[in-house]
C-alpha cells in the first residue's frame, strides 16, 4: 500500500474565493440560484474535502491537490492562445462543437451553426441569461448532492459549462462535441464545470465531452454533469479525460432515466495526476436502460478512480457496465461499482464487469463492486478481475514474427476492445481506439485498419 | 536445414529434455512421436523459442545458424513456424489485422517492402482460395470462437500466408476429427517442396497416414529411443510405447 501524501486540500480557501467571487459568477441576482449556491458552499464548508475515510473515497485521497493554493480562474486565462481544438471526430464533418477555454466559453473555437430547430447547445452563463426558469427547473434536482461535498462546491462556484436541450421528437443526427482546454494559465487555477443536458420525450443525441489538458503545471478541475432523458429519449454520452501530467481532475454525472429511455455512457481516461468519474445513473422509468462503460490507461504515478452508483428504481429496467483498465508503472486503478435494486424494481437486469490488466509489477489496483438488491425477480451478475498479460498469447504472436513490443500492444488492444467495442457509433468507437493507440508506446501501427471487415 | 546436438533443456530447473539429437535436411518430413509426458511439447517450445524454457547444454543450428539466441520473432523471420496445439484465442483482433502484421513484421525483418492493405487482401485471397478457407474466418477475431478444427486450419492458413522453411507441428491432430484432418493435412501436404521442411509432433500414427513423413523418431524421457523409417509409427501404432517406458527405468 502506498503511503498517501500528507496535507489535506484547503477547505477554507474554496469558501474564501466564494466571498470573495460569487458577486460575479454566471447568474448572480436570480434568487433562487443566488440561494442554491449559497447552500452549497455551506454544506461544502461542513463536510469539506472527501478523505481516504469517506467510505466511499477509500482508495481515492485528494493528495494531488495537497496545500497547492488554487485561484479563480480570470478572462485572461480564458483567452490563452489555442493552436489546435483536440476532437475526438473528423472536423471536416462540421459537426456542432462548444469549446471553452479555462472554464470560458471562447465563440471563436466553436461552431453552433448546424443545429437542427429544437435543439440548442449554450453556455451555463448564456442559459441563465436567456431562460433562467427553465435552467432553475432542472440545475440542482437530478443530481442528489447530500453528502457530496464536491458537488456542493461545484453548485457555489460554477463558473462554466454547457447546458444542451433537445425538444420532444427532435433527433440531433451530427454528435455534439463539448470541449473543455485546460492548463496554460499563470499559477494553478480551479475551475468547476457545471453541465446540463435535457432530452425531452422521444428526442435523441449524441454528445462527445472532451477534457483535454495543455502544458505543464497544476490545476483543478471539478466537473458536475446532470442529465435528463424523458421517456422515450436516448443519449449516447461519450466522454474523454486526458487533462495533463499535474492535473486534478474530479468529476460526476448524474443521469435521470425515464420510460424506455436509454443513456449510453462511455468514458475513455488517459490523463490527469488523479482523476475520479462518478456516474450516477437513477433508472425511474420502465424499460429504461443505462450503459456504464469505460476504459483507462495510466502510467508513472497517475491514478484513476472509476465510481458508479446504478439504481434500478422501476420494474423492468437494465444496466450494463464493463471497464477495461490498463495499468502500466507505478499507476493506480480504482473501481466501485454499486447496483442498487430497489424494492418495487422487479425484472430488473442488471450485468456489471470490471477487469484490470497490470503491465508492471508496481501498478496496483483495487476493485470494489457491490450489489444491493431488494427484490425478489431479478438477474444480477457481476465480475472483477486483475491479471497481466498472457504470456501464452504473448509468446503466439512473437512465433507469428511480430516483434515483441507490437505484440505486447496488439494484446493490450485486444484487452480494451473488449470495452470498447460497447460503444454503438462505429466512428466514436474507431476513435476511442485511436486514442488507446497513441497512448501506447512504439504506437507505430494498427490504428488505420483496426475496424476493417 | 535443422541440426539439434545433444540438446538438454530445463523449465523452473526440472530437466525435461536430456540430451537431444536430431538431423532435419532441407525437403525432409520428420515424425516425432512418443507418449505423453516424453517431452514433445517441450521441443517445439525450445525449437520456437518459449520463455522459461531454458537450454542448458547442446545447440540447435538452423541452416548454420545459432537459434537459441534468436528471439522468437527473429526465428519466424529466419523461417520457423510453430503450429500450436492448443492455438490461442485474442479476442478483438481481426484475423486479417493479425496475419497482414505477422507478414509485414517478418518482411520487415527480411529488409523486403511492406504490402499495403490492397496487396494484402489480394495475397491473402489466394491462399484462402487455395486452402479452401471460408472468408468469414478472416473478419472474425484471431480464433474467438473458431472450433478446434477451424483453429487447426487457421495454423495451415497462417502457415502458408508466412510460408516457412521448417514447420514445427505440435499435436496438430489433437481434438480433430477425421475430415478436419485430412483438410489440415492437405494443407500441410501442399506446403511440402525440396526447400521446406518440417517436423511432426504427435502422439497418434494416425495423422502420419495423412502427412506421410520421411523419418519418424520416437521421443521418450527426454531422448530419442529409436529412429527408422514410416513404418516405425505403424509399429507403434501396434504395440504402444510400452516398451519405451520400460526401457527407460
Amino acid at each position: 500500500m502506498r503511503a498517501l501524501l500528507p496535507g489535506t486540500p484547503d477547505t477554507a480557501s474554496f469558501v474564501e474565493q466564494f466571498n470573495a467571487s460569487n458577486g460575479a459568477l454566471a447568474g448572480h441576482g436570480l434568487p433562487w440560484l443566488d440561494s442554491l449556491r449559497r447552500s452549497g458552499i455551506e454544506q461544502f464548508e461542513s463536510l469539506g474535502f472527501p478523505s481516504t475515510h469517506d467510505e466511499s473515497w477509500k482508495y481515492t485521497g485528494l493528495w494531488s491537490l495537497g496545500d497547492t493554493k488554487f485561484r479563480t480562474v480570470n478572462d485572461g486565462d480564458g483567452d490563452a492562445t489555442v493552436d489546435l481544438v483536440p476532437s475526438l471526430l473528423p472536423t471536416s464533418s462540421g459537426h456542432p462543437r462548444i469549446v471553452f477555454v479555462n472554464g470560458r466559453m471562447r465563440a471563436d473555437l466553436s461552431r453552433l451553426d448546424g443545429l437542427p430547430d429544437g435543439a440548442t447547445v449554450q453556455s451555463l452563463g448564456e442559459a441563465m441569461a436567456s431562460d433562467p426558469d427553465w435552467v432553475g427547473a432542472y440545475l440542482g434536482r437530478i443530481g442528489r448532492g447530500d453528502g457530496q461535498s464536491l458537488m456542493a462546491l461545484n453548485t457555489a462556484m460554477m463558473d462554466s459549462g454547457t447546458v444542451i436541450r433537445v425538444r420532444k421528437g427532435v433527433v440531433v443526427e451530427q454528435p455534439i462535441e463539448v470541449v473543455y482546454i485546460a492548463g496554460l494559465t499563470d499559477g494553478p487555477v480551479a475551475y468547476h464545470p457545471r453541465s446540463l443536458i435535457v432530452l425531452e420525450p422521444n428526442s435523441q443525441a449524441t454528445v462527445v465531452k472532451h477534457h483535454a489538458g495543455l502544458g505543464v503545471g497544476a490545476y483543478f478541475a471539478n466537473a458536475v454533469s446532470e442529465i435528463d432523458i424523458a421517456d422515450g429519449a436516448t443519449l449516447r454520452h461519450y466522454r474523454v479525460q486526458s487533462e495533463n501530467i499535474e492535473a486534478t481532475h474530479l468529476a460526476s454525472v448524474h443521469v435521470r432515466v425515464g420510460r424506455d429511455a436509454t443513456y449510453d455512457g462511455f468514458g475513455l481516461s488517459v490523463g490527469g495526476r488523479l482523476s475520479r468519474t462518478e456516474v450516477h445513473v437513477r433508472l425511474e422509468g420502465q424499460g429504461g436502460h443505462c450503459n456504464v462503460n469505460g476504459a483507462y490507461l495510466m502510467k508513472g504515478r497517475e491514478h484513476c478512480d472509476n465510481t458508479s452508483v446504478i439504481e434500478h428504481i422501476a420494474p423492468n429496467t437494465s444496466s450494463r457496465e464493463v471497464f477495461k483498465g490498463v495499468l502500466n508503472d507505478q499507476s493506480r486503478g480504482v473501481f466501485q461499482g454499486r447496483i442498487v435494486v430497489h424494492k418495487g424494481a422487479q425484472k430488473t437486469d442488471g450485468y456489471q464487469l470490471s477487469k484490470a490488466l497490470l503491465l508492471a509489477d508496481g501498478a496496483e489496483m483495487d476493485a470494489k463492486p457491490e450489489l444491493e438488491i431488494y427484490a425478489d425477480d431479478v438477474k444480477c451478475s457481476h465480475g472483477a478481475t486483475t491479471g497481466q498479460l498472457d504470456e501464452t498469447a504473448l509468446f503466439y504472436l512473437r512465433t507469428r514474427g511480430i516483434p515483441e513490443a507490437l505484440a505486447r500492444n496488439l494484446l493490450v488492444q485486444s484487452f480494451l476492445a473488449e470495452a470498447i467495442d460497447e460503444i454503438t457509433d462505429a466512428d466514436l468507437s474507431q476513435a476511442m481506439m485511436d486514442r488507446v493507440v497513441h497512448w501506447l508506446p512504439a504506437h507505430c501501427f494498427l490504428s488505420g485498419d483496426w475496424t476493417d471487415g | 536445414m535443422l541440426e539439434i546436438k545433444n540438446l538438454h533443456a530445463s523449465i523452473e530447473g526440472t530437466e525435461i529434455l536430456k540430451g537431444i539429437n536430431l538431423s532435419i535436411g532441407a525437403g525432409e518430413v520428420h515424425a516425432v512421436m512418443g507418449p505423453n509426458g516424453s517431452g514433445k511439447s517441450t521441443l517445439s517450445y525450445v525449437i520456437a523459442g518459449r520463455d522459461g524454457y531454458e537450454v542448458t547444454e547442446g545447440e540447435i543450428l538452423y541452416n548454420g545458424k545459432d537459434l537459441t539466441a534468436l528471439s522468437p520473432e527473429d526465428r519466424a523471420g529466419e523461417g520457423v513456424f510453430l503450429a500450436f496445439q492448443y492455438p490461442v484465442e485474442i479476442p478483438g483482433v481481426p484475423n486479417t489485422t493479425f496475419l497482414k502484421e505477422a507478414l509485414n513484421s517478418i518482411r520487415r525483418y527480411r529488409g523486403e517492402d511492406e504490402l499495403d492493405a490492397m496487396e494484402f487482401i489480394k495475397f491473402l485471397r489466394e491462399k484462402t482460395k487455395e486452402l479452401g478457407v471460408d472468408d468469414k474466418m478472416l473478419k472474425r477475431a484471431v480464433n474467438v470462437g473458431f472450433s478446434g478444427g477451424e483453429k487447426k486450419r487457421n495454423e495451415v492458413l497462417q502457415m502458408a500466408v508466412l510460408n516457412p522453411k521448417l514447420s514445427v507441428l505440435d499435436e496438430t491432430d489433437s481434438g480433430l476429427d477425421i475430415d478436419a484432418l485430412k483438410i489440415v493435412a492437405d494443407g500441410v501436404n501442399g506446403l511440402r517442396g525440396p526447400d521446406r521442411s518440417a517436423l511432426v509432433i504427435t502422439h497418434y500414427q494416425r495423422l502420419l497416414d495423412y502427412i506421410v513423413p520421411d523419418f519418424v523418431h520416437v521421443l521418450a524421457h527426454g531422448r530419442i529411443q529409436r529412429s527408422g523409417g514410416k513404418e516405425l509409427a505403424l509399429e507403434l501404432e501396434e504395440k504402444g510405447y510400452a516398451e519405451f517406458a520400460e526401457a527407460a527405468e
